[in-house]
C-alpha cells in the first residue's frame, strides 16, 4: 500500500465531464514516444493499405489530401492515465479509404514509419470510428504528435491511434502489435478500463 | 539525435524490483546488428506505454517492460544475450 | 565501505525528509532519513515516488548527490517549472514528510575506490548530483585517483554546492575543478561558451592515461561531450554517460 504524499496532485485538473474509469484530465498535450521520431517528408509519403489475398492499395500525399476530409472534434484517451478533451482534427474517414478495398478479413495491422505497430478490429476502423488524420489544431500535425499522417481511433485508448501511420494489413486472424504483445490489451477499449492483456 | 531518450541506467529501478541483481551492469548482444555493450549503454525511451530500449547502433528493440498494477511483461526477443556479473 | 549489492528484489521504502534547502534560486538539497538504507555506491540514483490521495501516483528517478552515511540520503533536486514531481519536492515538502524512495540502483555509472585509473567528471547543470557523490567519497574514503570535474553552467548563480567545491578545490589533494559558464561569466573569468575540443583537452586527461570519464547532464550535452571524448581518442567504453533527458 503506497502512502498518500499530503497536498500532492500532480499535473492534473479536476473536471466535472465525466471521464473513463482512471483517467485524469490534462489540457497540454504529452509527447509520449518508443523509439526516434521518424521524419517522413511527404513527397516520400505513402499509405498502404493490403488485403489478405495480397493486393495492395497505395496513395500518395497527394491523393490522400486530394479525397474528401472530415473534421473531427474528439476527446482522446491514453493509457498512461491522461485525457485530453475536445482535441481538433482533420483528416480522411477511412471508410473512404476502404471503400474500393475487397476483403473478407476481420482484423487490421496498423503500420508506422520507424516500426511501429498496433492491431484493431476492422470494424472499429469503419463506420465513422477512424481516420488518417493530417491537421491537428488547424495546423499541420507536427512530427512528434505523429505527422505527417497518423491515424485516429479516439474511442479506443490513445496508442491504436498509431503515430506515422504508413500501412493497414488486413488480416483473417487478430495478430498483436508493439505494445499487445508486450502486456497491452488487444481490443484497449477506455470505458472498459482494458489497459492490459486480461483486463 | 533526439534529446527524446536516457540511458539504459534510468532501467535500473524497474529491473530491480524483478531480479534480484542490477541488470543494466550486465552485457547485451543485440538480435538487430550484433552490437555489445552494457545495459546501461542502451538508449531508454520512459516517455511511453513501457520502458523501450533500443540498441545504441541500429536502433532496433533491445529489451521492452511494461508495468501493470499487479504484473510486469519483460520482452528480450531483440536481445540475444545477457551476460551477467556475479560475486564469486 | 558501503555495499551496494544488496541481495534480492528492491522495493518501496518510506523515507522521511530530514532537510530541504536551497542550493540555487532553482535548485533544492533534499536529505532523506531512510530506515535501513543498505549504503551506496557514488553514481547510484533513487526513484522517487508520489501518490495523492485519490491513488494517482507518478515516479521519478534522481542521482544521489551525498556519500554513503548511514540512513541518510541527499538529492539534489532541480524545480522544472511545468514538472509534476520537482515544484512538489522543492516547494511543498518540509521536515519531517514521507516520500516513498527506491534504491540505490545502478551498478554500471558508478565510481569504486578501488579502481586506480584517473577520473575525468564532465557535468551539465544538474547533472553535477552523482560526481558531486564521488568527489565526497573520495575525500570520505581518504583516495589519491586524481579527479578532474569540468563543470557546465549557465550563470555563476546557477553552480550547485558552490561554496563546498570551492572549498575541496582548495582543500582536497588531487582534485581539480574548472568551471565553464555558458551564458554569463563572472567578472575575470573567460568570455561565456559552451565545453568544446579544447575545453577537455586542457582540462581533462590524456586518453593515454586511459581515464575513467563520468558525464551526466541533459540528453543534448552529454551526447556533445561524450562525442568530443570519442574524438579525442577515449575509449567508448570508458565514457559512461547518464542523460536526464
Amino acid at each position: 500500500m503506497a502512502i498518500v504524499s499530503p497536498g500532492f496532485s500532480g499535473r492534473r485538473r479536476s473536471s466535472d465531464v465525466q471521464l473513463p474509469p482512471g483517467q485524469y484530465l490534462t489540457e497540454d498535450f504529452p509527447v509520449l514516444t518508443a523509439g526516434p521520431t521518424p521524419r517522413v517528408p511527404t513527397d516520400r509519403w505513402e499509405l498502404t493499405i493490403s488485403t489478405e489475398a495480397g493486393r495492395k492499395h497505395v496513395w500518395s500525399w497527394q491523393d490522400l489530401t486530394g479525397l474528401p476530409a472530415e473534421k473531427i472534434t474528439t476527446d482522446i484517451h491514453c493509457v498512461t492515465k491522461w485525457s485530453k478533451l475536445g482535441t481538433r482534427w482533420k483528416g480522411v474517414s477511412l471508410d473512404v479509404l476502404l471503400e474500393e478495398v475487397e476483403t473478407a478479413a476481420d482484423f487490421a495491422l496498423v503500420q508506422s514509419y520507424g516500426g511501429y505497430t498496433t492491431n484493431l478490429p476492422l470494424e472499429d476502423l469503419l463506420d465513422g470510428q477512424a481516420w488518417i488524420a493530417y491537421r491537428y489544431d488547424d495546423d499541420d500535425i507536427t512530427p512528434e504528435h505523429g505527422g505527417p499522417a497518423r491515424l485516429l481511433v479516439p474511442h479506443l485508448y490513445f496508442w491504436k491511434s498509431a503515430k506515422w501511420v504508413r500501412g493497414i494489413q488486413l488480416l483473417l486472424e487478430d495478430e498483436p502489435g508493439f505494445w499487445e504483445t508486450a502486456g497491452y490489451h488487444d481490443y484497449g477499449d477506455p470505458w472498459r478500463e482494458q489497459r492490459y492483456q486480461g483486463d | 539525435m533526439g534529446d527524446d531518450h536516457v540511458d539504459g541506467n534510468a532501467l535500473a529501478g524497474d529491473l530491480r524490483e524483478i531480479f534480484a541483481v542490477d541488470l543494466t551492469a550486465a552485457t547485451g548482444r543485440c538480435a538487430g546488428c550484433g552490437y555489445r555493450g552494457e545495459v546501461a549503454s542502451l538508449r531508454v525511451y520512459t516517455n511511453a506505454p513501457g520502458l523501450v530500449a533500443r540498441c545504441p547502433r541500429c536502433e532496433e528493440v533491445v529489451l521492452r517492460l511494461v508495468r501493470g498494477p499487479d504484473r510486469a511483461w519483460l520482452d528480450l526477443r531483440g536481445t540475444v544475450s545477457l551476460e551477467i556479473p556475479l560475486a564469486p | 565501505m558501503a555495499r551496494a549489492a544488496v541481495s534480492g528484489r528492491l522495493t518501496w521504502r518510506v523515507a522521511s525528509v530530514a532537510e530541504n534547502r536551497a542550493i540555487t534560486a532553482s535548485a533544492r538539497s533534499l536529505v532523506f532519513d531512510v530506515p535501513g538504507w543498505p549504503g551506496h555506491l557514488p553514481g547510484q540514483h533513487v526513484d522517487v515516488r508520489l501518490t495523492a490521495e485519490d491513488g494517482y501516483s507518478v515516479q521519478r528517478s534522481y542521482s544521489i548527490a551525498s556519500a554513503a552515511n548511514g540512513d541518510r540520503v541527499e538529492l539534489a533536486v532541480q524545480r522544472v517549472a511545468d514538472g509534476e514531481v520537482s515544484p512538489y519536492l522543492c516547494d511543498v515538502l518540509n521536515a519531517g514528510d514521507q516520500v516513498e524512495l527506491r534504491g540505490p540502483v545502478g551498478g554500471w555509472f558508478v565510481w569504486r575506490a578501488t579502481d586506480p585509473a584517473p577520473v575525468l567528471l564532465v557535468a551539465g547543470g544538474s547533472g553535477i548530483a552523482p560526481l558531486m557523490a564521488m568527489i565526497r567519497s573520495r575525500a570520505e574514503q581518504g583516495s589519491r585517483v586524481p579527479f578532474r570535474l569540468v563543470y557546465s553552467v549557465r550563470t555563476p548563480q546557477d553552480v550547485y554546492f558552490a561554496d563546498e567545491l570551492r572549498q575541496r578545490a582548495r582543500e582536497d589533494a588531487g582534485l581539480d575543478v574548472h568551471l565553464v559558464y555558458t551564458r554569463e561569466a563572472p567578472e575575470g573569468a573567460p568570455a561565456p561558451k559552451r565545453i568544446g575540443v579544447a575545453t577537455l583537452n586542457t582540462h581533462g586527461w590524456p586518453p593515454d592515461f586511459t581515464p575513467n570519464c563520468f558525464v551526466c547532464g541533459p540528453t543534448g550535452f552529454v551526447e556533445a561531450v561524450a562525442d568530443i571524448l570519442v574524438a579525442l581518442g577515449h575509449d567508448p567504453r570508458r565514457v559512461r554517460t547518464e542523460r536526464f533527458g
